[in-house]
């Protein structure tokens, strides 16, 4: 069973929608207990950070979250990635979960239009379960106006807009985040689900 | 490098996709569920519903479409048309689309493009805006289908959607739609170089080369037709095909 993270966010339906359609077992929760009983955990999210957060502190989720990821397989979605950094300056400084180091600030390079909206190249920076059965070739569909500045050894694959873009990061553990998302990114992203399910 | 986007537009009534929007004598010529369903395995980046349902009553329906089209079809959903309210916003999201596209209303209420980006986040706020030229590379905004000049500027008027937070121009030329000679290469390259935002090109594609012709002499993001994929006439596929034989990037 996985646990998507349900505290108030956008795209949890399409999240749900994806998983159903693989056949995975999944859950919308909001309850501490059916993250502690997962065998996996998903963290979406549409919108701006420290509205998110607001919202997850509300929910009471925040300790069990930073609990569960590092005991089984996390993954952060979009925004949901972006929360998992310690902190970001997207309208003020907020902290983040902390649960891989970095922070998020604006995509700033001059003349590049934002936001990032539309179908990018994977580059792999690092082997993951993640990628297993995807290509060289692979595009998956990013929207976003704000990126992760991480060290290298968190970045599992980035995509070039300006400077590079995070696009999968993880802490070397349970904890995985992609900017983009996987449930709008076609059977690739439909692929890295069922990968993280397999997990 | 992020590639150009080739989206189709379904045009809807009553749940039931039609060929043109003209009012009387509209056929309906399939299930949208289904035709997105296609467009999606034609490789489709994006794929618009645009509601032309008249009645208010009818306008769940499109709802129920994209409830069930996002269950089978895993790439980005926008629907436009008849969207007034941050509730109207709220609810087509809800249903499983990833952004709406204002059009007249946003003109008549422009602190609608505001309020949609305040809650839900720029990123799902597209602003479709038809213009016509009055002099050279002059143009004007039209409402209701291209029916009522509102003599607002155009370059005016989308600086100012992206000041209130528009995540996305979708540029519909009055002057090329249904002429089927290419894409409104003036207008566009104007909106384009007045604001920092994703731009979609729209109305006019006629010919394989169109789309290219879009990417090669201006920077918008994406391009947009309807009738064209709709009657069979070009696959998204063969329009990506043609755009990489020119260099250009594409998924």
């Amino acid at each position: 069973m996985i646990a998507i993270v349900d505290y108030g966010a956008g795209n949890i339906f399409s999240v749900k929608n994806a998983l159903d359609y693989l056949g995975c077992d999944s859950v919308l929760t909001s309850k501490k207990a059916d993250l502690e009983n997962a065998d996996s955990i998903i963290l979406p999210g549409v919108g701006a950070f420290p509205a998110a957060m607001k919202k997850l502190d509300e929910s009471g989720l925040v300790e069990v979250i930073k609990q569960q990821a590092v005991q089984k397989p996390f993954l952060g979605i979009c925004l949901g990635m972006q929360l998992l950094f310690e902190k970001s300056f997207e309208f003020e400084e907020c902290s983040g979960l902390s649960l891989i180091k970095g922070y998020v600030d604006k995509m700033t390079e001059p003349d590049l239009v934002i936001p990032h909206m539309g179908w990018n190249k994977l580059e792999y920076d690092r082997s993951s379960p993640l990628f297993d059965g995807l290509g060289e070739n692979e595009y998956v569909y990013f929207v976003h106006s704000y990126k992760a500045f991480c060290d290298s050894d968190a970045l599992y694959a980035h995509c070039d807009y300006g400077h590079s873009v995070p696009a999968v990061v993880g802490d070397g553990r349970f904890v995985f985040g992609c900017q983009f998302h996987p449930e709008k990114s076609g059977k690739i992203g439909l692929k890295i689900l069922e990968n993280f399910a397999k997990m | 490098m992020l590639a150009k986007r080739i989206i189709p537009c379904l045009d809807v009534r009553d749940g039931k996709v039609v060929k043109g929007v003209n009012f009387e004598g509209i056929k309906e010529v399939g299930d949208p569920v289904q035709c997105a369903y296609e467009y999606n395995l034609q490789g489709a980046d994006e794929i618009v519903f645009y509601d032309i349902t008249a009645s208010h009553e009818g306008r769940g329906v499109i709802l129920d479409v994209v409830r069930e089209t996002a269950k089978k079809v895993f790439v980005p959903l926008t629907v436009g048309g008849g969207i007034a309210t941050v509730d109207d916003i709220r609810d087509t999201l809800r249903a499983g689309a990833d952004k709406v596209s204002v059009n007249s209303q946003a003109v008549k209420n422009p602190q609608l493009i505001k309020d949609g980006a305040d809650v839900f986040g720029s990123q799902c706020i597209c602003v479709g805006v038809d213009a016509k030229a009055i002099s050279p590379n002059k143009w004007t905004v039209f409402i209701n289908g291209g029916r009522i000049d509102m003599h607002i500027d155009l370059i005016d008027w989308v600086k100012k959607c992206e000041q209130l937070g528009a995540g996305e121009i979708c540029l519909n030329s009055i002057d090329t739609d249904g002429v089927r000679g290419g894409f409104d290469i003036a207008m566009l390259k104007a909106v384009v170089d007045a604001v920092n935002i994703p731009v979609i090109a729209s109305g006019g594609a006629g010919k394989l080369g169109d789309f290219a012709d879009a990417f090669l002499k201006t920077d918008c993001s994406a391009a947009l037709a309807a009738s064209l994929f709709h009657f069979k006439e070009l696959t998204v596929g063969q329009v990506k095909d043609d755009c990489r034989s020119k260099g250009i990037i594409v998924r």
